[in-house]
This record gives structure tokens, sequence and C-alpha cells, in this order.
């Protein structure tokens, strides 16, 4: 039995109220909340049951290039042989087909999940940018008041239906591209059975090592392995070291230095780093 | 949730789910002892929160549909962005709809109606329903917690 504060109400108007806990009651609760949750995790689970690895591609810092390495990295691991997917995360600035060079065309229904777009070098792709009106940002139904309250727990659920309800199929690399700051890797976390690797991108300035540092702490701190260091933009007006510096501190590679025109040995040269890492 | 009727001591048991409207998602539940029913009345704020989770008070008898929630409360989305948006009925394919269902399936968004038709021809099906009409329409969307579809 449950006392404290309803003991005091109890006692100011001479009844005895029989509170309990929730777990105290043992009829079935219809709506079976929590089951619900677990079905949910459970067909995240077993449509990336085929998936080699998940690798998130974050940072801290907007404008850094994280799509741009993401699609280049994609499209590498194509040229190389290998199944990849990306699953472009940055709902309210798609650009992931836009790289991939994937026209905007209707969504094929097969079974129980929707088709992911293909590119012309094999890269299976899901984004936002493939479902939404051009140039309209993106709406969701709802009270517009307060609307902060329920819009991130919306995203954090289109998030888990791109990763349950897309025929990824067999994949040896999912990534996920992920939007600037960490609330999107987290969910990320929050979604999949295990933390999924991390792959961060950085341009040289100090500036940019020090908000991604706090990226790859939050990362590390839940877990994720982090697989290296991008440091993207290096031959241009950005000096600094960026790179070198972030993957000193956190013991991890400088996987690729990557210049403003970057030619395809960067991208291969990255695809087969990322490859070889377990 | 639970309820608890206090001067029986025994757990409410959950009884229909309804949208009576402005945003409100109604509960009802009632003691299997004296037969009290209470509602649970959520502000639009809470039962945009419970739809934002993806789960259905009351609980669901069918699957969920491929990016169900997405496909459910975005309002920027193009009104061709799926395939199947004009022509699969679902398992439900045969079931008969009435002139003024297919008038209230109509005013329904491109982005949507495909997954929406689909949704009320499977409840029809698994319910020996022949014909959907508007009134099935209204079961279909409390029973199955369908929020603005």
């Amino acid at each position: 039995m449950q006392r404290g504060v309803l003991a005091s109400y109890d006692a100011f108007f001479g009844v005895a109220l029989n509170i309990r806990t929730y777990h105290d009651l043992t009829e079935p609760d219809r709506s079976g909340l929590p089951g619900q949750i677990a079905a949910q995790r459970r067909r995240v689970a077993a449509r990336l049951a085929g998936v080699g690895r998940v690798v998130a591609v974050m940072s801290g810092k907007g404008g850094v290039g994280k799509s741009f390495a993401t699609a280049g990295l994609g499209r590498a691991l194509a040229r190389a042989g290998r199944t990849a997917g990306v699953l472009d995360a940055d709902f309210n600035g798609p650009t992931i087909p836009a790289l991939l060079h994937i026209p905007v065309a209707r969504c094929a229904l097969r079974n129980d999940a929707i088709e992911p777009a293909v590119s012309s070098d094999g890269v299976r792709c899901f984004s936002m940018a493939l479902l939404l009106q051009d140039g309209r940002p993106l709406g969701f139904r709802g009270p517009e008041a307060e609307s902060h309250v329920w819009r991130e727990t919306l995203e954090a659920a289109t998030l888990r239906e791109f990763l349950a309800d897309v025929a990824w199929g067999t994949l040896d690399r999912l990534l996920v591209d992920l939007p600037p700051g960490i609330q999107r890797f987290q969910e990320l976390v929050d979604l999949l059975p295990a933390p999924p690797a991390v792959l961060t991108v950085t341009i040289p300035t100090a500036e940019s090592r020090d908000a991604v540092r706090r990226a790859m702490q939050f990362a590390q701190e839940r877990g994720a392995q982090l697989l290296g260091v991008v440091e993207n933009m290096v031959d241009g007006p950005f000096a600094g070291d960026a790179g070198e510096a972030l993957a000193r501190e956190f013991a991890t590679p400088l996987v690729a230095r990557v210049p403003f025109n970057p030619d395809l040995r960067v991208w291969d040269g990255l695809a087969q780093r990322m490859m070889r890492s377990s | 949730m639970k309820f608890l009727c206090v001067e029986c001591d025994r757990q409410m048991l959950f009884e229909e789910r309804r949208l009576p409207g402005d945003g409100t998602l109604a509960a009802a539940f009632r003691c299997p002892q004296c037969g009290r029913a209470v509602g649970l009345l959520t502000n639009p704020m809470e039962t945009q929160l419970v739809a934002s989770l993806g789960v259905k008070i009351g609980g669901t008898t069918i699957e969920p549909q491929p990016l169900e929630m997405v496909r459910g409360m975005i309002t920027t989305g193009r009104d061709d962005a799926f395939a199947e948006g004009t022509g699969d009925g679902g398992r439900g394919t045969g079931v008969a709809w009435s002139a003024e269902a297919q008038e209230r399936l109509a005013r329904v968004p491109n982005f949507v109606r495909g997954m929406v038709k689909k949704i009320y021809a499977d409840y029809a099906k698994d319910r020996g329903i022949v014909e959907i009409t508007p009134t099935v329409m209204d079961s279909a969307r409390s029973e199955l917690g369908l929020e603005g579809m």
C-alpha cells in the first residue's frame, strides 16, 4: 500500500483511500505502451539485422561537410564493391539525394517496407528530400503553441521509421548522416540495439575543433566506437590542425584530409579504411 | 496507465477510445465490480505527444504501416511521394466503398491517402465488413487510433 501525501488527505477527509502502485495492479493493461515501444525497437533491430555496421557521421558543428563526406564515402564503398546505404537524418536540411545524384521519384511500397532510392553507383538512400514538396520546410500536423514540446519527439519517431520501415536489405555499411549537434545522435543510440560507430567530420579551425570535441566526447560517453576523424576543406582559407588535434586527443586515426575539390582517390582511401575498421 | 476504483479496490478495465473533436483523445475505463466508468480526456498537446511516440492508447489490432507516423503527421509532403498513393487497397481489396466514404477518402491528402485507404480496407476485411461507409471509417479511426486520418 502506498502512503504519503495521500495519507494526509485521508486523515483530512476522514477516509482511507486504498491507493496502490502501478505494478500492484496486475490486470492486463490493454494499451501496453511499454510493449508497443518494445515492439518498435524490435522492428528496428529486425530491419537492420542484415546491416554489417551502422556508422553515424557526425560533428558538433554545422557547415563542415558531413553530408558531402557521407556521400563521398558511400559512393566509394559502392565503387569498391561494397553494399552501402545512406540514411539522411537531417530532416530539416536534407541534401543526400542531391549529393548522390538521385532524382526525386515516387517511393515504392513493397510488402511491409518502403524501397530505398538507389544511386547510379548502387548506394541505397532514404531522405526527407524524397518526401517533401520542393522548397517547403518540414511541417508536422499538431498544435502550434509550444510545438517545441512535441516536435523533437516527432523527429525521433521519424528517425525510427526511417530505420525500421525502409527495406535496407543486406548492407556492409549503413551511413547515417546526422544534422549538426548531438540530439539526433542520442536518438540514434536510443533506437539501435547497440551504439553506432562514429565517424566525425571537422574543418581545420580551432573553433570547429572545440565544437567537434564536445560531440566526440558525447559519443564516447555513450559507448560509441570512434572510427576516426575526417578533416575537410584542408586546402582552403581555414587555418588550423583540428583533425590531427582531435585524432590525438581521442586516440583515433585521422582517416582522411579532404581538399575542396577532392579526387576519387581521397574517398576510395577513406572507404578502404572504413572497411578495415572492425 | 491504469485506473483504480478506490471504492472497490479493483483495477478498472479499458473499454473504448474515442476522438470527440478539438484534438481531444478520450479513453473510457470501467470498474468490473461496480460498473462505474471514468473517462480520461487528454488535451491536444497530450494527444500530440501520444501520436508522436507512435503508440496507441488502448492498444492496436493491426500491423503498423510503413512510415505510418511520417505519412500521417507531415503536412508538407509531396502529393506523388508514394507510388501506391492512387492504387493499392491492401488486403481488403475487394471491399466496397460507399459513395459517401469515397468522397471522404478523396478529401484525404494524396501524401497519406494510399495508406489510409489500406488501413480502412484491412479493418473492414478483418471484421467481415463488406462495405466501407463513413460510420465504418469513424469506428476505425477511434478503434485504431488514427488521429487526424
